[in-house]
């Protein structure tokens, strides 16, 4: 059982790093778009959609699934890679992100790709709709779970912290928000932009249940899933920190990254190291 | 002439008809809705009470969601109801929705093509003592603009209680607006309302003008055009109770027919009713129009009936603007 469940935890890190990788060439293909936070969560991406997530890329409209909502909707990059890994779609159609005529708009629109559960992009919303959704689970009486991506500079945002009092004061057990905590958005360093902290405090007084973790380390990624999972009198923030850039040694914390993709000289060197895994071993 | 096929209130023209505010039909119409579909669902923002929400409320506190005052967070949540399958209706006063939260409509409804039914309550001036800040003269074109939604503007409680039930039953994003006063109840459960049709309510046999309008002005039109007969002057009034998708045909047919229109809205001229007709009129059939409307310009505090004056919406406006017109045929 330890053996397997060490197996499956590989598997996962081993996807977060294809997920990266592909995450590369998809940008440099599209020639726009955001490198950092999407390579900052690839693991929870991976774990999300390899191992958490009960859905079924056959039946994106299937009742029961678990609802993916992506709140950040500028993260699109690293759901569409591991979508198109879970097998939504096939890996050549990431080729057509942000072009003419693509179902994988630049921003993600619901309607355009079976399995994108919401519109975004315009940020602080995501945590609405995934309410919306917990509630008409709640009402429905069904068991699937929300799940909500949000990131951290998306909280400067009046329409979450709105949210973020529906759900306390609602006790919706059956949402979990992950908050990606990379600390950094278009201006500069969120602390330096609009101070967020303390976010575990201002989570509390609102009436959430809050963990904290290494958005890096897929095992405490599953374990903090289980345990909010067991609260059912409150809604759960998994506050995941992360470092934006992950995996790419010049990207790494670097906000300057937020919103460019890497040139293609810069997208050789990066998948150069994500293959070695920073000159750890040998390319293939 | 009224249009005997409008089935109007035999009452229409007494002193003592009937009157409601456009918001009771809203309520009356969230609880039939709610009967007929268990998917229906109210949110409201503070205001349940006045938006008569608290009908539905208190019939189906299960279905009923309290917000706070937070309308960006009500059309999110409502977006997310709706891609569960359920039908929300989001209510407050049209200043704060879809005022304060137009973007998250704009996306998150008109965009995902949510269905979404969208309430604005105490819209245009003759909200009247509350001052400029609680009088939405600008919502119509707010909502018309965007893409894949619906606008209707009823014309007094019954027909508001028609258009919430319409709204219920059809998929797709909806706007409803309503008012705070007291109007006349002068239409009948007869009355026809079919959702992008819009209703002759007084007809002449050679119209000079087509007093086209929206929401309680159309009495006010209706009586304009009752006076203005007795002076020789006949024109037509349409209620135009869909703002969009607006009704082509009709409003080409009577601009034809009359060769000089107005245009009568609670609204800003620019953008409402009148800028949609006018819209259609210049690539179908150019007419010479006038436009009843606030007039680039925001209201204040006062008595319906004195701002209405105030601002140039009144009879009186109506009927000048018709004399106006008709010399331009």
């Amino acid at each position: 059982m330890a053996e397997t469940y060490d197996k499956k935890i590989k598997f996962l890190e081993e996807m977060a790093n294809k997920i990266r990788q592909k995450l590369i060439e998809t940008l440099v293909e599209a020639g726009s778009g955001h490198s950092a936070a999407t390579l900052g969560s690839a693991d929870i991406f991976a774990a999300l959609y390899f191992h958490i997530l009960n859905h079924d890329p056959k039946r994106p409209d299937w009742a029961e699934r678990d609802r993916l909502v992506l709140s950040c909707g500028h993260y699109c990059p690293v759901l569409y890679v591991a979508m198109a890994y879970a097998g939504y779609f096939p890996l050549e159609e990431l080729r057509t992100l942000r072009k003419i005529n693509s179902r994988l708009q630049g921003h993600p629109h619901y309607g355009s790709l079976p399995g994108i559960e919401n519109t975004s992009g315009p940020l602080g919303v995501g945590l609405s709709q995934a309410i919306g959704m917990a509630l008409a689970a709640r009402m429905d009486k069904r068991k699937n779970w929300i799940y909500c991506v949000t990131s951290d500079g998306e909280h400067d945002e009046g329409n979450v912290w709105e949210a973020v009092m529906f759900a306390g004061k609602n006790r919706l057990g059956n949402l979990i928000n992950i908050l990606d905590r990379n600390n950094i958005q278009i201006d500069g360093f969120t602390e330096n932009v609009m101070p967020l902290g303390p976010l575990r405090q201002k989570y509390e007084a609102f009436n959430w249940y809050v963990l904290e973790i290494d958005g890096h380390n897929i095992e405490a990624i599953i374990d903090a899933v289980n345990e909010a999972k067991a609260i059912y009198e409150k809604p759960t923030v998994i506050i995941a920190h992360t470092i934006p850039g992950k995996g790419v040694d010049f990207m790494e914390s670097e906000y300057k990254w937020h919103g460019v993709p890497p040139n293609p000289t810069e997208a050789t060197l990066a998948l150069r190291q994500l293959r070695t895994l920073g000159g750890k071993i040998e390319e293939e | 002439m009224i249009n005997q096929k409008a089935k109007l209130s035999p009452e229409i023209f007494k002193k003592d008809i009937k009157q409601a505010p456009t918001r009771d039909g809203f309520g009356e119409g969230l609880v039939i809705a709610g009967e007929f579909d268990p998917n229906v669902v109210v949110l409201c923002a503070d205001i349940t009470d006045s938006t008569r929400a608290s009908l539905f409320r208190d019939k189906f506190p299960d279905r009923f969601i309290e917000v706070g005052v937070a309308e960006q967070n009500m059309a999110g949540i409502a977006a997310g109801l709706a891609l569960s399958g359920k039908v929300p209706f989001i209510s407050s006063y049209a200043m704060f929705s879809p005022g304060r939260n137009w973007e998250q409509i704009r996306n998150f409804v008109a965009y995902s093509k949510t269905n979404v039914n969208i309430v604005g309550a105490h819209a245009g001036i003759s909200v009247g003592p509350d001052g400029a800040t609680h009088q939405a003269t600008e919502d119509i074109a707010i909502m018309r603009v965007l893409p894949n939604m619906r606008v209707f503007v009823p014309c007094d409680a019954l027909e508001t209680k028609k258009a919430t039930v319409a709204a219920a039953k059809i998929w797709g994003p909806d706007y409803i607006r309503f008012a705070r006063e007291k109007t006349p109840v002068f239409t009948t459960e007869e009355t026809p309302f079919i959702p992008g049709k819009a209703e002759i309510f007084w007809e002449s046999s050679k119209p000079q003008c087509a007093i086209i309008a929206c929401g309680p002005f159309v009495y006010n039109a209706l009586l304009a055009a009752r006076e203005l007969a007795e002076e020789g002057i006949h024109t037509l009034v349409v209620n135009n109770h869909t703002i969009k998708p607006m009704d082509e045909k009709t409003i080409i047919d009577v601009a034809k027919k009359c060769r000089a229109v107005v245009s009568v809205e609670e609204h800003q001229v620019a953008g409402g009713l009148g800028g949609a007709v006018a819209e259609i009129l210049a690539g179908h059939c150019p007419t010479p129009m006038e436009f009843i409307g606030m007039r680039d310009t925001f209201g204040e505090s006062g008595s319906p009936v004195q701002l209405i004056e105030k601002y140039g919406m009144g009879i009186k406006a109506i009927k000048g603007a018709v004399r106006k017109i008709i010399r331009k045929r």
